[in-house]
């Protein structure tokens, strides 16, 4: 066997057995972390070589076979996501190091307990995230997905306080309700036709009345845990109430966790099944999540309330790739715009979030109004936030604005002219809301509120997220190329003529 | 044939129902009671189903999924549980309030 074939299994494993040794050894949760952060580089470096080199790769665990047994499998889209997340996870582990290090603000008690229960449920979370990215059968898919939603929930349960309680609470419920919604349809695939793999599936599901009620189920489950409007009033308390780290692996990380599965089955399993109607419906809440999200972010009181809102605007980009994708020779355009657009986000919410954080962390709240000059006190994550800002409106040379790009020529060579309206004016109000914020963040004034010492890991780390979000907007087609490998659709990443 | 399909309509009525307390019920508790029941119809539904047409022993791989289900639903329930007590100790009441949290 090929040496590097065991990779997949390390890039999953390692996150689990060290999250369990975080649990029994809390003291020592911060330097496990640190071990998986560095750990995971080199299976993933060994697995994007070989998928890069030789094309998508299978792994069957324990040697069983697909039928019997569990089959990883890693493409294009899998080893960009895991990318993505080793990228904010890394950030985010780093970040921890820092936000972890001193005691809380007068709770330091409260403070010791978080960090003591941060490190597992953090890594069991960075685990589940890598077993979906890397899952090949809906149903092993639905447990990492249960996997990710619970430990996302205790995550966001940390910061204690009636608010973030009760915001977790919700989560869990939502997210209850969409795995219960989305394993139905599992049964219906499966009694329909007798597979559980992707592969397999998406050659044989046709518009029949299961493949119908299935892809109607699955759709609205995994929607309901992306916080597509109007399913999405769980997403801003949970977000906002989280600890800092924990809100930036929630809303870079999470909730395209839920969102990539999506793709897949959309692409991948139903494409039979899909009609345009249900595509544009999926459209129009995206159009709402954009409009309302953004309005909600403009009268946030709170910073890390305005960034989760954002989240929630956002997120609604992502599901115009479905009419997108409908148009004539505008789907690998609509479909790479939307993958992009995941990664720009991820960078740039990250990196947003982590700036919110440590604004929170050094004055104590993040009322805006009362947050008039900070830049003065914490100029690295203020040009952190104006970099984050800068992907979030999609101004160039971000990676927000190839994103957008994208979308809006899938919007005009399609022929479908009324999304590019959206994508245009969405952008306008995200710079709106970011501006709001740094016209009292920028303003000269006498005295500023003082502001405590800030570990030098969380000014940088963020920093890092932003560059990365920038980056993307330099590298070139280089990531267009990691996702073509086995795409469910080809074609021009540019179609027709330029918008 | 018709007893697993009469066990499938069961277990969809179970789903409807619990989807209905979970919506209805502003107590946690009772919501996650009905969080249960869902997933105990969706249960159903599966072991109903493993009888195919024709076919005298019963397809394995729905058995393995509800065995899987039901270890994370224990694991949710337990959360989910947990989560409801804090709430109780924090905000003195056991129901979700009504505003959103700014």
């Amino acid at each position: 066997m090929h040496p590097f074939s065991a990779c997949p299994v390390w890039i999953i494993f390692l996150p689990l057995v060290n999250s369990i040794l975080a649990f029994l050894f809390r003291r020592r949760g911060a330097q496990l972390g640190i071990v998986t952060a560095v750990g995971l580089v080199p299976p993933l470096l060994g697995l994007f070589w070989q998928v890069i080199g030789h094309g998508p790769q299978s792994y069957p665990v324990g040697g069983w076979g697909a039928p019997l047994g569990i089959d990883l499998y890693a493409d294009g889209l899998s080893i960009i996501m895991l990318a993505m997340t080793a990228v904010v996870g890394i950030g985010c582990t780093l970040y921890a190091t820092g936000y972890y290090s001193h005691g809380g603000e007068g709770k330091e008690k409260q403070h010791h307990q978080d960090s003591a229960l941060f490190w597992p449920l953090w890594l069991l979370l960075w685990a589940a995230l890598n077993a979906l990215f890397l899952s090949a059968d809906i149903f092993n898919l639905y447990v990492a997905l249960e996997l990710l939603g619970l430990s996302a929930v205790a995550l966001v349960a940390l910061a204690g306080g009636p608010s973030a309680v009760t915001a977790a609470v919700r989560y869990l419920l939502v997210s209850l309700l969409g795995s219960m919604s989305y394993l139905l349809g599992v049964a219906l695939l499966y009694f329909a036709h007798g597979t559980l793999s992707l592969g397999l599936l998406g050659e044989v599901v046709n518009s029949s009345p299961a493949g119908f009620a299935a892809i109607t189920l699955m759709t609205a489950g995994l929607t309901m845990k992306t916080a597509l409007f109007p399913l999405h009033f769980w997403l801003p308390p949970a977000h906002a109430n989280a600890p800092a780290p924990v809100s930036t692996v929630l809303s870079a990380l999470v909730v395209k966790g839920s969102f990539y599965l999506l793709l897949r089955l959309w692409f991948q399993v139903f494409t039979a099944t899909v009609t345009p109607s249900v595509a544009n419906l999926l459209g129009i809440l995206g159009v709402a999540a954009i409009l309302w999200g953004s309005a909600q972010a403009l009268l946030a009181q709170r910073l890390k309330l305005l960034v989760a809102y954002s989240t929630v605007a956002q997120l609604g980009y992502l599901f115009l790739v479905f009419p997108l994708a409908q148009g004539t020779g505008t789907g690998f355009s609509a479909w790479s715009g939307g993958v992009y657009f995941i990664l720009s986000h991820a960078f740039a919410k990250g990196a947003a979030f982590l700036a919110a954080g440590t604004v929170l962390y050094g004055f104590g709240h993040d009322r805006i109004d009362e947050l008039v000059g900070v830049t003065r006190r914490m100029p690295v994550t203020m040009f952190a936030f104006a970099i984050a800002g800068v992907s979030l409106i999609g101004l160039p040379p971000s990676g927000g604005f190839i994103a957008k790009w994208l979308l809006l020529n899938a919007a005009l060579a399609g022929g479908q002219w009324w999304w590019a309206i959206v994508i245009v004016s969405g952008g306008l109000l995200a710079a709106a809301y970011v501006f709001r914020f740094f016209s009292r963040a920028f303003r000269h004034v006498g005295e500023i509120s003082t502001c405590r010492r800030i570990p030098r890991s969380m000014e940088l780390t963020a920093l890092a997220l932003a560059l990365f979000s920038l980056g993307l907007g330099i590298i070139g087609p280089a990531p267009f190329e990691i996702i073509q490998i086995s795409a469910p659709l080809s074609g021009p990443v540019l179609s027709g003529g330029l918008p | 044939m018709s007893v697993s399909v009469l066990y499938s309509l069961l277990g969809s009525t179970l789903f409807s129902l619990g989807l209905y307390g979970l919506a209805a019920y502003a107590q946690l508790l009772r919501k996650i009671l009905a969080i249960n029941i869902m997933g105990s119809g969706v249960f159903l539904i599966l072991v109903a189903l493993a009888y195919g047409p024709g076919e005298n022993s019963p397809d394995p791989v729905p058995h393995a999924m509800v065995l899987t289900g039901l270890v994370v639903a224990v694991s949710a329930t337990a959360l989910a549980l947990a989560l409801a007590c804090r709430v109780q100790e924090t905000t003195g009441s056991a129901q979700l309030p009504e505003d959103e949290s700014d």
